[in-house]
């Protein structure tokens, strides 16, 4: 790995010009956004602010409206670094690649195929085999379940990772509030859809929407596995799944489901979108594991955006010790 | 300035097809320079990969054009084409290489050449025009007589596996490898001796007003199907 400093690639005027408008917007988290540019990142876009700006007329939840946590606190300690003390991936990159195939196939295309998508209003269901199903209102989600940062390492299945400091709160806290029956066994996610905003899911589509996933309901209460309403402490952008989405950092990043409307509890294995598309190449766990490759491509090494050249994949994405006893005693090739 | 025009009405297709073959060079430099690109490694690949594939198709569609549509002074655009395939096929393994694996050639073995397929058939079609590309030479047709034509049919054997090399990398959306699969399938078809022959005695037939006369004809049959053999 050759770690490359901003300052060394990004032309003088480009970073000069990030800095002010991190510095313009003023607030503390944004201060850390440009904190963390500074401290070695990389082969940043200089991809404006304004590519992110809603179009006219679109409803987004805004930082007046969000706990602390996503208002201006976070990132907190000024942390700059995961666990492993590898920088995080800045704003901008975060917020401009990015695969969310509902808006576009290309990673660069979502942000600016984003721009119609409302996040209010948002309800979320809770459904399925539940003694208490119900629908929750996305602010009263953020007002219920305290929101705290977690930087998580992100790896996509394509075999390119970054580290984000997303800001959510517990996937088990708000299961638990609909109180699921015993014989529920797997969690179904679905991602909203809405075609006349998500210009990917009008026409010729090549996954099936609405967009599903799932997890094993004890994947689901492991306290790794999160519902992430920020990022950088910010309420989420749409192209990073707003309002609302999963995040399971030991899983492929596909697992991840964004913008998600609905929540079943069921007693069978759902059937995921991408099992569905290539069910070959694509299983329901999809735990990261440097030993299991694709079927057309190594899972052996990634590479970090912003760096050049590869690092080792770690075995679930770094997290074994805390996920590892998941799956023990399962044959993880056979279950990929 | 007489001589200029002549010289650019001699040489346009052989200039036109250096312009072409350098656009995705200045596109590249351009994103490079211009910082924009968030996965610059990820970019770099994924266009000097269609560059090389474009350019080689096109080189590919050169002679159909002369023994199909009769347009023979397409001709001189071949040489140039295929070397800018070679070039960025070049460009292409050497980021892969260098950029992407950190000139880790232990890594690059172990990781992906050996490992997967879409590797493999893109390293073998990069190995084909390796020798194509040297042997382009003036020089090196004459040195090589006969074998020369039989050593750069070998092209169409990288053609093939270039396409398949982008088949198998894509995750999920077969668009684009689709639709160079079926121009490259179209251009390798009317290589065949008999669809070629037809094309050309199509051409060929006596339009009724014609002032030509049937000597000069197959004159130009035998000179079409001489230049259309490579």
């Amino acid at each position: 790995m050759i770690k490359i400093s901003s300052s060394e690639i990004t032309p003088e005027h480009v970073f000069l010009s990030r800095r002010k408008f991190m510095v313009g917007a003023g607030s503390l988290a944004v201060g850390a956004v440009a904190l963390s540019a500074c401290a070695g990142m990389p082969a940043g876009s200089s991809g404006s602010a304004a590519e992110s700006a809603p179009a006219a007329g679109v409803k987004r939840l805004d930082t007046s409206m969000v706990p602390a946590a996503l208002a201006n606190a976070e990132p907190t300690a000024g942390a700059t670094t995961d666990e492993l003390g590898d920088p995080l991936n800045d704003y901008e990159q975060i917020t401009n690649y990015n695969n969310f195939y509902e808006f576009s196939l290309d990673k660069e295309g979502v942000n600016p195929q984003s721009k119609d998508f409302n996040t209010l209003p948002w309800t979320i269901e809770l459904a399925g085999l539940v003694n208490k199903p119900q629908t929750i209102a996305i602010e009263d989600v953020l007002k219920q379940f305290p929101q705290e940062e977690r930087i998580y390492r992100l790896r996509c299945v394509e075999a390119w990772s970054m580290v984000i400091p997303w800001v959510g709160f517990a996937v088990g806290d708000l299961i638990k509030l609909a109180d699921p029956k015993s014989e529920a066994k797997f969690v179904k996610f679905t991602t909203v859809m809405r075609p006349e905003e998500m210009p990917g899911q009008r026409g010729r589509a090549v996954i099936e929407y609405p967009y599903v996933e799932g997890l094993r309901i004890d994947e689901a209460m492991n306290p790794l596995a999160i519902f992430a309403t920020g990022m950088y402490g910010k309420p989420l952008e749409p192209v990073n799944g707003a309002p609302f989405r999963l995040v399971v950092p030991w899983k492929y990043g596909f697992k991840s489901i964004k913008s998600i409307v609905k929540i079943e509890l069921t007693d069978t294995m759902p059937v995921s979108t991408w099992m569905k598309a290539a069910s070959s190449e694509y299983g329901f766990y999809a735990n990261v594991n440097p030993e299991v490759n694709h079927p057309r491509w190594s899972q052996a090494t990634e590479r970090r955006i912003g760096e050049l050249g590869r690092r080792d994949t770690l075995q679930f994405n770094g997290y074994a010790e805390e996920v590892a006893g998941l799956y023990s005693g399962m044959d993880l090739r056979e279950n990929f | 300035m007489q001589s200029l025009s002549t010289y650019l009405r001699k040489n346009w297709i052989w200039l036109l097809a250096n312009v072409g073959g350098l656009i995705p060079l200045v596109l590249l430099l351009q994103g490079v320079t211009g910082g924009k690109w968030v996965d610059p490694v990820a970019e770099i690949t994924s266009r000097t990969g269609s560059a090389a594939l474009i350019m080689l198709i096109a080189s590919l569609a050169v002679t159909p054009l002369n023994t199909v549509l009769g347009w023979r002074q397409v001709i001189p655009a071949r040489k140039p084409l295929g070397l800018y395939a070679f070039g960025y096929a070049a460009l292409h393994l050497l980021n892969f290489i260098g950029l992407d694996y950190g000139f880790s050639l232990q890594a690059f073995l172990a990781d992906a050449l050996l490992e997967k397929r879409f590797m493999i058939v893109g390293f073998s079609a990069f190995l084909i025009l390796l020798p194509l590309a040297i042997t382009s030479t003036k020089g090196w047709m004459k040195r090589l007589g006969r074998n020369w034509k039989r050593l750069h049919q070998l092209v169409y054997v990288a053609g093939v596996l270039a396409v398949l090399h982008f088949f198998w990398l894509v995750k999920i959306d077969i668009t684009q490898p689709l639709i160079y699969g079926a121009i490259l399938a179209l251009l390798l078809v009317l290589r065949i001796p008999q669809l070629r022959q037809f094309f050309t005695g199509l051409r060929m037939k006596p339009v009724p007003n014609s002032t030509r006369k049937p000597a000069a004809q197959r004159e130009r049959v035998a000179k079409a199907a001489a230049v259309s053999e490579s």
